[in-house]
């Protein structure tokens, strides 16, 4: 057993000298890491930005030996002073977890489902000669301790899914620390987390690396998360690395005009009250967002939503009461299971309302049924998360957007086409695009097919269900942008559920925030989301990271501030 | 393709970068169009497709089909004087059986009789497997239950039971090679109505089904435009499965006397009718034992080609023509510096790819036994 040796701070722990990787593809090698340099001190944070395509994965995956088959690799890459490239399986395997440890995205596919945490946390302990049996078990137990999951001792011998999602990444954390590796990368350790549950994850790594002094590469495309914690950044697009630097010279002084337009990209939602209760300026900005003569498309009253269980029904909403007029937005905010997406469905008529009253132009779509149902439903325009699930696969794009056409037999053919064009080219997307399959097209394409489907029969009312969340931060600049315009030309009346706080102060009129089904708060944009009334609204508004490390660091302390006093 | 973007080449973002690659794409394929170009890869799936394609052409031209005459002089029903002791000739290539009817034609018209049946189940088979289980798989609840039930009942039923009984009952009618066909057909689809069934449960919770229900289509234009179209990978697969199952089955049942009869012919009929003359005039066994094998070994890898055509995530080897190209790209492959076994030589990841590569092969066997 090794001594629980202290990192020395400022020494080297990760050294990438001239990383290249590309990968085999027919023929031909598509390079997808193009030179890069990069180094890890003990005790620090690097960040390693960039967006999807830009191979930061492909580095951390390089980084572990994690590489798939296809893939040609050059350059150097030291783990506390052992050359990891071209290295054998076996003498690799002995690296990981003692030197170098991984904390992945997705907690719930990082651990096992069928063995106990306990198991998990040992496995490493054993299969690397360092503890065993009850030495190991304890090493565990005060593992989970320190990363903060209440009650270890008795928790430990249970399995992943009686833990929720933040307590879940907190394990994987603790798997990562089980041989007190001298580096960890954090692969976008928070991106399938809610904001109040990041905050706190991030908080728990920070300490991790006071504490034992380990150097941390964290990998993400989230610029407010690299505020909250990173000493260093680097910045990769399309393999290159762009610029480097430290937080402060990246966040602020940007040079590279990628890393500029990537900053400008982002959202950011700032001037918030959050300390002090600013009674006059929420007047004002709940004056100025009245306005007079709204035409209310869509209107919910008191509507209850059950999802069907085993055991009876299960109520995921509760008591919802809001409006949408023509041409305006309104968004529905909160974490997952606050009920948002639930409501969403149930305006499309997906979900039936279980009580109260939910219309679209004056009827209730899911009492409905038939001919009038359908007809209720060419007003209804929908646009979807996933833009990689919500387009078939088996259909070229033209019929993909014509498709609600086909369903309400609108139009000849030579018309529907004609459509198709159309609105091709109000989301700015060529028309030859008619005749691809959506395999050809990125996340962010594929969106705006989305969108252009969604409005083929000028819907009276648009819901967007998360239509960014998937995709890169520039892109969803794109994207918004568009939103906003097509939504100028059309007035459609827009129901916009998102957990992005800062994309909604972007977008929307009004705000519902809602938490386990209820809604906590509601009002006019300016109002809601800059002077907030409920703690649980300052709570998720204090949560959310902004791209600037001064700013950052006031807000992360107002939070800790605020959960004291809670 | 070389992405690299100049690191001074001005502004750029990821939404630019794609939109010029779209404009950039010339030519544009479907997926199904993909799925072929991978098959016609294959090249075990293609040499089957050819000798299969031979044997249809040869087994309907030779002899004829619908009273057209063909181009083999003998006739399968007339008798005559068998030359040599019916022994294979260069007249009669198959040589003669104990009446002296050439047996070259008969072989012919066995697989004929065969080959009908055979695709008579696969598309039968395949067509009420694919409905019923799409329907159950939609639908789900008591629809779902009574289909599944009763697939549940034809799954616990043997199929030789159930064609023994039918034999029985219905005498005259099962010798007809197309009544045999359908009636398997109806009594096999169980099996890939599971599948689809599956595969429907999945597909019915994407984005684009829901898409399409809030648009207010149909229940049945989202099973046949959307999620049928989608499980074309798995139904096609089992089909020609099915296929080469029944050419095997139709060869069974015949053999035990419940499938064609005489005066029809087919390929299990003539082993059954000549499993005698085994010793004596061993070719009268061995001419319809190989078309039998000709015709499901060609099938099954067909099905094997197509398989791995809608399923390309296997391979992804590192080749050498792969090296050449990422070294023009500035990726030139380290070796390995220390290295315990006695690799020491070759490229660390070019090692790490033999071995991963090989380990491929456990996964995609597995999804065989799956399947069938």
């Amino acid at each position: 057993m090794k001594p629980n040796s202290r990192n020395v701070r400022g020494e080297v722990v990760l050294d990438i000298k001239d990383l290249r990787v590309a990968f085999a593809s027919g023929d031909d090698a598509k390079l997808a890491v193009n030179g890069l340099d990069l180094t890890v001190r003990a005790g620090e944070v690097v960040a390693l930005v960039g967006e999807s395509g830009s191979g930061k994965s492909v580095t951390s995956l390089a980084t572990m030996g994690l590489l798939p088959p296809n893939a040609i690799v050059s350059g150097s890459v030291e783990v506390t002073g052992h050359q990891v490239i071209g290295l054998a399986p076996e003498r690799m395997r002995r690296l990981r977890a003692t030197e170098i440890a991984m904390v992945f995205q997705e907690p719930m596919t990082a651990l096992n489902p069928v063995l106990t945490v306990e198991k998990q946390l040992i496995e490493s302990l054993e299969t690397h000669n360092i503890a065993f049996g009850a030495d190991a078990r304890g090493r565990a137990v005060s593992l989970l301790e320190r990363v903060g999951i209440p009650d270890a001792a008795k928790r430990i011998k249970q399995y992943p899914h009686q833990f929720s999602g933040g307590q879940r990444q907190r394990i994987v954390i603790a798997m990562a620390l089980t041989c007190e590796p001298k580096v960890i990368i954090a692969d976008e350790p928070t991106t399938a987390l809610d904001v109040t549950v990041q905050a706190e994850v991030l908080d728990l790594l920070r300490e991790l690396k006071d504490e034992t002094g380990v150097g941390i590469l964290l990998i993400t495309h989230n610029m407010g998360v690299v505020a909250d914690m990173a000493d260093r950044v680097s910045v990769m697009f399309m393999g290159d690395l762009v610029e480097e630097g430290s937080a402060q010279e990246i966040l602020y002084r940007a040079k590279h005009p990628y890393t500029q337009q990537l900053l400008a990209a982002v959202p950011r939602l700032t001037d918030i009250a959050l300390t002090h209760d600013d009674a006059s300026g929420r007047l004002a900005a709940e004056s100025a967002g009245a306005s007079l003569g709204r035409e209310v498309v869509l209107s919910a009253r008191d509507v209850a939503i059950d999802y069907k269980v085993r055991a009876g029904a299960f109520r995921a909403a509760e008591g919802v009461s809001f409006d949408v007029a023509a041409g305006e937005t309104t968004a529905l905010v909160g974490e997952s299971g606050s009920g948002k997406s639930t409501v969403a469905k149930a305006v499309l008529g997906l979900l039936p309302t279980a009580e109260g009253e939910l219309r679209v132009q004056g009827k209730d779509l899911a009492r409905l049924r038939g001919k009038e149902a359908k007809a209720a439903r060419r007003r209804i325009g929908v646009v979807f998360q996933d833009p990689a699930a919500s387009l078939d696969p088996r259909f070229p794009i033209g019929e993909c957007i014509m498709e609600p056409m086909v369903i309400h037999k609108v139009g000849t053919k030579a018309e529907r086409v004609a459509r198709a064009r159309e609105l091709l080219d109000a989301v700015k997307l060529p028309a030859d695009v008619l005749n691809r399959f959506p395999h050809e097209l990125s996340g962010g394409q594929k969106q705006r097919v989305g969108i252009a489907r969604a409005l083929v029969l000028d819907p009276a009312v648009l819901i967007a269900d998360e239509p960014t969340s998937a995709l890169d931060v520039s892109v969803q600049a794109t994207v918004l942008a568009m939103l906003k315009e097509i939504q100028a030309d059309f007035g459609f009346a827009c129901l916009f559920v998102s957990h992005d706080l800062a994309v909604v102060d972007q977008l929307a009129d009004h705000v519902v925030v809602m938490r386990r089904g209820h809604v906590v708060e509601q009002g006019p944009t300016e109002s809601v989301l800059h002077f907030p009334r409920e703690d649980y609204t300052k709570e998720l508004l204090a949560a959310a990271p902004v791209p600037d490390p001064d700013a950052q660091k006031v807000r992360r302390e107002a939070r800790h501030a605020l959960l004291r006093g809670a | 393709m070389n992405n690299t973007t100049e690191p001074t080449g001005g502004p750029a973002s990821v939404a630019a970068v794609e939109d010029a690659r779209l404009a950039s794409k010339e030519d544009s394929l479907s997926q199904g169009r993909l799925v072929w170009r991978r098959f016609v890869h294959h090249p075990p799936a293609m040499i089957s497709a050819v000798v299969l394609a031979i044997v249809v052409v040869v087994a309907v031209t030779s002899i004829g089909v619908f009273g057209i005459p063909g181009w083999w002089p003998y006739d399968y029903t007339t008798t005559s004087v068998s030359d040599n002791g019916g022994a294979p000739s260069s007249t009669h290539w198959f040589g003669q059986e104990d009446i002296g009817r050439d047996y070259f034609a008969l072989v012919m018209r066995g697989t004929q009789v065969s080959l009908v049946v055979a695709f008579l189940v696969g598309i039968s088979g395949t067509v009420l497997g694919t409905l019923l289980g799409a329907i159950a798989g939609y639908y789900r609840g008591w629809v779902d239950a009574v289909i599944m039930r009763i697939a549940d009942v034809f799954f616990v039923i043997p199929l030789l039971l159930i064609a023994a009984i039918v034999a029985k009952t219905a005498s005259g009618a099962i010798g007809s090679p197309w009544f045999l066909g359908i009636m398997l057909g109806v009594v096999s689809w169980a099996g890939l109505a599971r599948l689809v069934r599956a595969q429907v449960l999945s597909l019915r919770e994407r984005e684009y089904v829901e898409a399409a229900k809030a648009m207010g289509a149909s229940g049945w234009r989202i099973i046949l435009r959307h999620l049928i179209p989608n499980c074309i990978g798995t139904v096609l697969v089992n089909a020609t499965l099915a296929i080469a199952a029944a050419v095997l089955l139709e060869t069974s049942l015949s053999f035990l006397g419940f499938g064609v009869k005489p005066p029809q012919s087919s390929l299990g009929l003539l082993i059954d009718q000549y499993q005698n003359s085994f010793t004596t005039r061993p070719w009268l066994f061995w001419w319809p034992g190989l078309m039998i094998l000709l015709i499901a070994l060609s099938v099954n890898f067909i099905g094997d080609g197509l398989r791995d055509a809608f399923d390309p995530r296997q391979g992804g080897r590192v080749k050498k023509r792969n090296l050449v190209a990422a070294a023009l790209l500035g990726v030139k492959p380290v070796e390995v510096p220390t290295s315990a076994a006695p690799t020491t030589g070759r490229a660390g990841n070019r090692e790490r790819a033999g071995q991963a590569a090989s380990g491929t092969e456990s996964p995609t066997r597995d999804k065989n036994e799956e399947e069938r």
